[in-house]
């Protein structure tokens, strides 16, 4: 059967079995949403249009561009840790498009106490989703402390720093260079700065490396989380992962540990994650918490062209007097495991078939 | 060794980059021959060149049909695509400028209309002087525009300032300074990417003058 489903709907349905076997439970939100939420936390949004209605009683609603917010406005501290998937429509504005468009999403979101285990457990997730997609992947991880902490030590505004993070997200080395000059920010800052864009790589080899950096102590828990996240991965047996400290998520709901994954022959992300224990105290939670969603749509252009002709029996007939004929050979065919597809007259265009199969005048098939 | 496809501006600047590419040992003898043919594949077939309107490289490398390319920091700046910006090439040097009537002094009782080829750069440029203009969205001549009065200002790139002299304007202010950049797709980054290292490597030896 599986073979009738499309890449995207096998892939989801992979992802779901991957996720409950974790003991991930499905998780379902309304398809609506208060459109004051997303206006709250706009930047927290990948596109910041928001397809907003009035509803029966003049509330102000939004067909959601987001399924994480729904998902924390929808627990209490109280609630406890907890493991969830979901998989739904977000409406927004694709990077490339015109107007909005229906996404589908699935995530994983753990909300709770984050420590090594659940970060392992989140990045081997999203490790074998990837995997699900195609064996050529590529998973990013970069913890944005560490980033935080290079920085610390100099006075910088919220623009310059702003901007000094887009060079490091874009690999641009000559841009940051300048800016450093510009600025006046001191040798060694700028030598740490540097690296985070030169070095790229396999997560334990590079990290080795990154800790021979001798970097500031404001670095030290990124670090030892990266270490415990390395000595997981091993544990579940995931190895294609990388560090690469261009993945930079907004720092005003991401901290720590961040993530993107990469599909060869897909041009963009695929996945995107991290830790975001800023935005639940946005909203007033003290729990931490750590997701990534999947986008799924991004498969579309992936999949193979199917070769698969659309039937595998073309059945056509003359008259109204085959008409009963025509119904007793279709459910003969189907019954054997047959696609048949009735038709009067002439074959239709353009359809793919194996055979076909036209009622004689005395009633006999040719 | 996977082929690389590169994505160049056509004009003087892809020309230009393309030189330091042969240079770099991406040569493909093809390329100056036929100017109807569209892809350029070299001898040893490592690379297959492109050449595309200056302002789609960016297009063509974003969306992954174009592993690399050459795009001008203008376009980059424009269109904030989602690549990476690996090298300043240095070449194609010129600047993004508001230029004006000789002697404009701006009346900021008014609201400011601006005329420009780049709305998001005059766009971001004014909002982060809170200074409330009107944006004039033309593809060419723009110089034209504040001499019959379409604007008050022009947002645009300056290499010389010889045209704007010709038609009585003057550089009022400096936005940034524009030159050539290597840019690759951040996908091909992850599969490609020894690959798009060497190219990077070996492009900033060439323009060094150093040999591949």
């Amino acid at each position: 059967m599986t073979d009738e489903l499309r890449l995207e709907e096998r892939v989801s349905i992979a992802l779901r079995r991957l996720y409950r076997a974790y003991g991930y439970q499905p998780y379902r939100v309304n398809r609506f949403e208060e459109y004051e939420l997303y206006m709250r936390n706009k930047s927290f949004l990948t596109s910041e249009q928001i397809l907003a209605f009035c509803d029966t009683d003049g509330r102000l609603l939004a067909l959601k561009p987001d399924v994480t917010l729904s998902v924390v406005k929808n627990t209490r501290d109280s609630d406890g840790p907890m493991k969830v998937f979901y998989s739904e429509s977000v409406y927004r504005v694709p990077r490339a498009g015109y107007g909005f468009a229906e996404i589908m999403q699935t995530g994983v979101e753990l909300i709770g106490r984050v420590d090594a285990y659940a970060m392992g457990e989140v990045l081997m997730l999203a490790a074998r989703s990837l995997e699900a997609i195609s064996g050529e992947y590529a998973l990013d991880i970069a913890d944005l402390s560490i980033t935080e902490g290079v920085l610390s030590g100099e006075a910088l505004g919220e623009g310059e720093r702003r901007q000094l993070l887009t060079f490091i997200s874009q690999k641009n080395l000559h841009g940051l260079t300048a800016l450093c000059d510009s600025l006046g920010v001191s040798g060694q800052t700028r030598a740490w700065l540097a690296a985070l864009i030169t070095e790229y790589g396999p997560l334990r080899e590079t990290l080795s490396r990154m800790e021979a950096l001798g970097l500031p102590p404001a670095c030290e828990k990124g670090l030892a989380d990266l270490r415990a996240v390395a000595q997981l991965l091993e544990a579940f047996g995931v190895d294609r992962v990388n560090l690469d400290f261009s993945v930079v998520n907004d720092m005003n709901y991401y901290n720590g540990l961040v993530f993107s994954g990469f599909i060869d022959g897909i041009p963009g992300g695929v996945l995107s994650g991290g830790r975001y224990d800023r935005l639940m105290e946005k909203l007033g939670r003290t729990s931490e918490a750590i997701g990534f969603a999947v986008y799924l749509d991004q498969l579309e252009r992936f999949a193979p062209e199917s070769r698969e002709p659309d039937v595998d029996t073309l059945l056509l007939y003359e008259n109204d007097a085959q008409a009963a004929e025509a119904a007793r050979a279709a459910q003969a065919l189907i019954a054997r495991g047959e696609r048949v597809r009735v038709q009067r007259g002439e074959a239709p265009q353009r359809l793919r078939c194996r055979r076909v199969v036209r009622l004689g005048e005395g009633g006999g098939e040719q | 060794m996977r082929m690389m496809n590169i994505a160049l501006p056509k004009g003087r600047l892809g020309d230009k980059a393309y030189a330091v590419l042969a240079r770099a040992g991406y040569a493909c003898p093809a390329i100056g021959e036929d100017s109807r043919q569209l892809t350029f594949v070299s001898p040893d077939r490592s690379v297959r060149y492109f050449l595309v309107k200056p302002a789609d490289v960016a297009i063509y490398v974003e969306r992954g049909a174009a592993d690399v390319g050459i795009a001008g920091k203008d376009i980059l700046l424009e269109y904030a695509p989602d690549v990476y910006e690996l090298l300043d090439l240095g070449m194609g040097r010129c600047r993004m400028c508001v230029a004006g009537p000789k002697g404009f002094a701006d009346d900021h009782a008014r609201t400011l209309r601006v005329a420009t080829k780049f709305p998001h750069i005059a766009a971001r440029h004014y909002s982060a002087r809170s200074r409330e203009i009107e944006l004039i969205h033309l593809n060419g001549s723009i110089e034209l525009a504040p001499i019959v009065g379409l604007s008050d200002v022009i947002v645009d790139i300056v290499e010389t300032g010889a045209t704007l002299r010709e038609n009585g304007l003057d550089v009022l202010e400096e936005i940034v300074p524009i030159s050539a950049r290597l840019i690759a797709n951040k996908t091909a980054f992850k599969f490609k990417r020894e690959e798009i290292r060497t190219l990077a490597e070996r492009t900033q030896r060439s323009l060094a003058g150093k040999p591949a």
